[in-house]
This record gives structure tokens, sequence and C-alpha cells, in this order.
């Protein structure tokens, strides 16, 4: 009873954080109430999570939309920038930023949250369709963008072309429905993205973090530095009595036990609420007490 | 992970990126970036 309380708690605080942080990339009512993208400077600031740029309510810009467009552009350019204020962010708090600041990661905590049967996909294939992430980043961010150009020597933004279910989501469907000219333009692309993010939306209902387990680029970035980050988790084996309630509240079906600081690890905290030994901390300690 | 090669890769990452960071305000990435940005991304919003 009071470790359900401390999950409850523990949830409240991470739901607070997440709209707290939502709210902060996307704090441009006068984009909602005017259906126009804001324009100021601050869009130079890259945000470190999947937030699409022409979102109405969008004050930074998107470092997965910002790296295709250098790298699409003529002179098909690595944006140092982008990747820089993401390995910064990396190193420092790993995939803790998919776990409590990412608002994409907020919508498909909330649509789990819709009481229906959960999957649970088998190990196997769950571990194979994982790297699948991996494929988007480097094919789809980095070398399609740069490679596949047309005659004037221009590239094409593919995930966010083809893929990127926030920005229909956050951009597109908010501008199309007050604008009849961009709904006029919309066609067979605008029919494939929303499919996309209607099979994206409807799996995060049954699958927990589904866009973020499979698809996501920039979970599949910061996974690179989950191990060594400067946030890092630990289980006290001593206390551990391998009771499994931690693997078993995992929104990203980690084995918390043997691998704890794995590149999947969104460091949502639930398992460390969920253990009724109190055996998981942050940080390196590595007995309790 | 052993936590020397932890703290090294920690020391790394952060230098790392922090040049990076740098060089790309330096190569005036920043403005390009907010070329893009202040207008509608069609690519992004499905309309191509």
């Amino acid at each position: 009873m009071k470790k359900s309380a401390k999950m409850r708690r523990q949830s409240r605080f991470r739901l607070l954080i997440q709209l707290c942080a939502a709210a902060l990339f996307n704090g441009y009512i006068a984009g909602f109430a005017k259906n126009k993208i804001y324009t100021g400077k601050l869009k130079t600031v890259c945000v470190p999570v999947l937030n699409c740029y022409s979102c109405p309510g969008a004050l930074g810009s998107c470092p997965i939309g910002s790296i295709q467009s250098l790298a699409a552009g003529k002179s098909h350019r690595i944006s140092f920038y982008v990747l820089g204020t993401l390995v910064l962010f990396g190193t420092v708090l790993g995939r803790l930023i998919c776990g409590f600041l990412c608002p994409f990661g907020l919508i498909q905590d909330l649509l789990h949250k819709i009481q229906t049967p959960k999957l649970r996909v088998p190990k196997t294939p769950d571990r194979i369709f994982r790297y699948f992430k991996y494929w988007v980043l480097l094919l789809t961010v980095f070398l399609l963008p740069m490679l596949v150009t047309d005659r004037f020597g221009r590239g094409e933004p593919w995930f966010c072309k083809y893929i990127c279910p926030a920005g229909t989501l956050e951009g597109g469907i908010p501008l199309l429905a007050r604008n009849g000219m961009l709904r006029r333009l919309a066609g067979a692309l605008f029919t494939w993205k929303a499919a996309v993010l209607c099979l994206i939306l409807i799996g995060s209902v049954f699958i927990s973090r589904f866009f973020c387990r499979y698809f996501c680029p920039l979970g599949a970035f910061y996974s690179l530095f989950n191990r060594f980050a400067l946030y890092q988790m630990h289980v006290d084996h001593q206390a551990c009595t391998g009771c499994g309630t931690c693997a078993h509240v995992c929104p990203m079906a980690v084995d918390v036990l043997k691998n704890i600081n794995c590149g999947e690890c969104i460091r949502c905290g639930k398992c460390r609420a969920a253990c009724p030994e109190d055996a998981i901390h942050i940080g390196h300690r590595q007995t309790r007490r | 992970m052993k936590r020397g090669i932890q703290n090294l890769l920690r020391v790394c990452g952060i230098t790392a990126g922090a040049a990076m960071l740098c060089l790309g305000v330096y190569r005036e990435e920043t403005e390009a970036i907010l070329h893009k940005a202040v207008k509608i991304c069609l690519e992004c919003i499905g309309i191509g």
C-alpha cells in the first residue's frame, strides 16, 4: 500500500515535469491563436527533444529537423552546432530527456494510460525491432538527405518528410485545420504521414513508448550515452530479493537487474518507485546505507 | 563499465560537445538553422 502511494507520487511528479517541459518548448501561445509559427531569434536555440519547429507554439528548433536541413542543403554540411548540443545533453542526462522532457514521449505515455489490454512484445522480435531506430537515424537523418539529391544538388529531409509523427501531430494538423490554402495543397504525402501518425498513436496505446522503442532517431542517439552519462542508476544487489517487480513495471521492457544502465532505459524511475526493498538508487552507490 | 572509463568518456563527451557547439556557432550554422526554422517546413507538416 505504501509502495503504490510512492509510485503514484513519482508518476505525478514525472507528469508535472513532462507538462512543464512541453509548455516551455511550445510556449508561443500567440502562434496557436494566430495560426502562425514563431519567427524570433530564440529559434536559433536547438531544443534537446523531438519537437517540430513548425508547431505554432514551438520556441526552439528541432534537432533532428535541423540536422537534416543542413545535410540536405547544397553544401551538405554536418551540423556541429546541433550535434554538439546533443552530445552535451546526452553526456549529462542520457535518456532522462526521453523520460522526462520529450513532448512526444508525454503523448505516448498519456495514450498508454487508456484502459485496454496491453501487449508485451516477445523478447526476440523486440530485440531485433529495437535496432530499427538506429537505421532510421543513420539513413533518414544523415545519409539519404546528403546522398539523394535533385539536379540542383539539394536533398530532402527524409525523416521529417516521410516518418516524423511529431511534425504531423504538432505542426501539420494544427496548421492545416485552420488554413484552407495549406489544406488544398495536402495530397498523397499528407495521407501517408497521417497514416504513419495513426499507426504510431494506436501502437502507443497497446505497446508502451512504441515510437521511442522502435523508431525514434533522437532516442537512438541518446541511447549511445546512457552507459556513461552523468545521470546513472544502480541496483543494490545485497538488498534486492529478485522479485522482478522492477522489470514488470518498466515501460521499455528493460531487464533492470541485469542492465539498468543500458541504452533502452529512459530513466522514468518507475522501477525505483516500485521496488519493495528500495534497492534501486540514482548514482553509483555500491551498497545500501 | 568501469568507473575510470566512464569518467574518461564523460570528459571526452563534454569537451567534444562544447567544442562542436562552438565550431557550429563559428561556422554560422545558427543562421542557417534560424533561416529554416522561421518558415513553415512543408515537408515536416506533410505538404512536401
